[in-house]
């Protein structure tokens, strides 16, 4: 592979960079984060934030995600329970992105140990392995500069670390109650070898969220994570997931959005253990001022391993939907078997989805394929729907629903998978009323 | 129950007429077969009758009981009990036929201001069909006709007729695609909802489906209008002779 060489900053990318490192007060950190973070902070000054002109941000406008001041989003109450209320977990929820201790549960289920981030300030730390570290392995060849920023200046987080079974899923519950909160979390979760871990995330966290989440998975262990984005109409999110799996892992990462005027969620997943299986799916319904940006890079690099992405949009009323997806085999990943799937359904002519599907491949014994669709409603299939007396409204949700249930068929729980197809259901009936 | 007068439908996006006057009346409990050469307007009469788009009526009516059909959107003309079984049924990826067939029937209901079913009624009542015509739990959980062989497809069709119980049925060659033991089994689930009050209208090529569902009026179809009419021995005309005699016949 060549390396991309590293281009001069210009002027006003530095200036920009400036701007926004000056406009933070980053936390006291005592102990074993305190270097990582340093390193961070020069990594973003060497990367500088992402510009208009960068071609990793050609489809979606970072400005709003880069300037000094958060816009402004509007509490948005959706008047519908929060939608893993029903799962058995253990509940730790974020207030704008501060922890609410009344409405969490105690931090010790059976199997795992929680921390929170801004609260482990000793000088030893099983994390400083991992923070900032995955991280700085996914900077390279794209640079990922909102990432090294939230290392820098992340004021809380979770240190998630995994030894067994858990019998309860891990829950966390982001509320936004501040129309100008501009918020950074950073997780850490390791699952040591053979260990086992469901991750739930809900909620629109705050005006403007920027969240990594850093996982390293062990061999043989198994890390699933389903994520509801929130609904507030106006927030803006950017989201990182580092993802590092080992000899016979298994990672399994859903997300689904509905609203939001501006949603980046990359995930970038190394391989490096062989045997290992990797799927990251999502789905999402935007309607009118609504950016959906999915960012996938996913690097074979261990004997066949197996990756998935299915990424599903339906858009409407001028939303537009962004996939750039990437498979890279390294010389030597031989028998990978990648597999890259982009579709957006547009119920409208004002829609937009762009794709940029990429495959590197530099062995030679390996199946990658991808496919990328945009199309309308099926007209054959809405007038055979109507022709049995299902209003248009109806069959239009019903094909809509039909859609999107390829990318939820990448959760494995068929629990949870059916209280997210309940939730995607919900909404589309309530347009009809 | 469905009035024909000089039905004239021409394609919406060129100007090519299809239909040139097309009168027809069957009364309830009757089978009315039409037969006529590819191209005659058959299953363009089977699609302007239940609502699909990109046809234009330039002139003429139709009714359901009285009822005007062509200005009712296709979900309103099912409702008030008109079936079209499809010559090529739509596969649906990602939605259940099960799904499928319940919210047809509770949407027909709703929209005739009748109870929905719950959901034991209507998996008893699904079941009672689908074993009659040899649908098994498999294929009910199956996306709707995604996979499903020719045979199997037409079978569905019947299924949803029977679960839907209208009024007036048309099949638009419910024969084609099907083997000879096909044929007898979705025979067989038509002629089981004859009830002397339910109407047909069953639209083929061959006389050889009209061996299994006796009609009682038999139309010839040529070039847009109805050439001939007779009883079930135009058929068997048509099979020995082709149609070439009655073209020229109604050309003379």
């Amino acid at each position: 592979m060549i390396a991309p060489s590293k281009p001069k900053l210009t002027q006003a990318k530095i200036d920009a960079t400036d701007a926004r490192i000056k406009a933070i007060t980053p936390p006291v950190v005592r102990g074993w984060s305190a270097d990582l973070r340093a390193d961070a902070l020069s990594r973003l000054r060497a990367m500088g934030l992402p510009g208009p002109r960068d071609e990793y941000w050609k489809f979606t406008k970072p400005q709003s995600l880069v300037q000094p001041e958060a816009p402004k989003a509007a509490v948005f109450d959706a008047g519908e329970a929060q939608i893993f209320d029903g799962v058995d977990r253990v509940k730790i929820v974020f207030v704008d992105g501060v922890f609410d201790p009344e409405e969490s549960d105690a931090l010790a289920p059976n199997g795992v140990t929680i921390e929170r981030l801004s609260q482990a300030n000793s000088d030893i730390h099983w994390a400083k392995a991992l923070y900032g570290k995955l991280e700085t392995a996914g900077q390279d060849p794209v640079p990922r500069p909102l990432a090294a920023l939230n290392t820098w200046a992340a004021t809380d987080g979770l240190l998630i670390r995994v030894s067994g079974q858990t019998e309860k899923a891990v829950s966390i519950v982001y509320h936004h109650r501040d129309e100008a909160s501009d918020v950074m979390m950073h997780h850490v979760i390791k699952l040591d070898d053979g260990a086992e871990l469901t991750l739930l995330e809900n909620g629109p966290a705050a005006a403007r969220f920027n969240k990594v989440m850093e996982v390293e998975v062990g061999k043989g262990a198994k890390f699933h994570h389903v994520r509801a984005q929130g609904r507030d109409h106006e927030r803006r999110a950017v989201t990182h997931i580092f993802a590092r799996l080992k000899a016979e892992a298994l990672f399994k990462s859903f997300t689904m959005t509905a609203n939001g005027v501006l949603t980046r969620n990359e995930c970038i997943i190394e391989m490096l253990g062989d045997d290992a299986v990797a799927h990251v799916a999502g789905a999402c319904m935007g309607d009118g001022d609504f950016l959906h940006d999915d960012t996938v890079f996913v690097t074979h690099d261990a004997l066949n391993c197996e990756s998935r992405q299915v990424f599903k949009k339906v858009l409407r009323n001028g939303a537009k939907g962004v996939f750039q997806g990437k498979i890279l085999v390294k010389a030597g990943a031989q028998k990978t078997d990648g597999y890259q799937l982009s579709q957006a359904l547009l119920l409208d002519g004002d829609s937009e989805f762009l794709a940029k599907p990429e495959l590197e491949i530099y062995a030679d014994d390996v199946a990658c394929s991808h496919g990328s669709t945009t199309g309308a409603i099926d007209e054959d299939a809405l007038f055979y729907l109507r022709a049995r007396g299902v209003s248009e409204a109806e069959a239009t949700n019903l094909l809509t629903l039909a859609f999107l249930a390829q990318a939820l068929e990448e959760i494995e729980d068929e629990a949870l998978r059916d209280v997210l197809l309940e939730r995607l259901s919900a909404w589309l009936d309530r347009r009809i009323d | 129950m469905l009035e024909i007068n000089n039905l004239h439908v021409k394609l919406e996006e060129e100007d090519k007429q299809i239909l040139k006057g097309v009168d027809l009346k069957i009364e309830p409990g009757m089978v009315h077969a039409i037969m006529g050469p590819n191209g005659s307007g058959k299953s363009t009469l089977s699609y302007v009758l239940s609502g699909k788009g990109g046809y234009e009526v330039t002139e003429g009516s139709a009714t359901l009981e009285g009822n005007d059909l062509l200005s009712m959107d296709p979900e309103a003309r099912a409702a008030a009990g008109l079936f079209l079984a499809f010559q090529y049924p739509v596969e649906i990826p990602g939605v259940g036929n099960m799904t499928f067939l319940r919210t047809a029937v509770n949407s027909q209901r709703k929209a005739r201001g009748e109870d929905e079913l719950t959901a034991a009624e209507f998996l008893k009542a699904v079941r009672e069909k689908a074993k009659s015509l040899k649908i098994d739990a498999e294929m009910l959980k199956r996306p709707v006709n995604v996979g499903f062989s020719g045979g199997e497809k037409k079978r569905n069709e019947i299924l949803q007729m029977a679960m839907l119980e209208p009024k007036m049925c048309i099949l638009d060659e419910t024969d084609s695609g099907l083997d000879v033991d096909a044929m007898k089994l979705v025979s067989e689930g038509v002629n089981a909802l004859r009830d002397g009050k339910r109407s047909f209208l069953v639209i083929t090529h061959y006389q050889r489906l009209l061996d299994h569902i006796k009609p009682d009026v038999v139309h010839i179809m040529s070039n847009g209008r109805i050439i001939k009419t007779g009883g079930p021995e135009l058929a068997l005309d048509v099979e020995e002779n082709g149609y070439k005699d009655l073209l020229a016949e109604a050309q003379a």
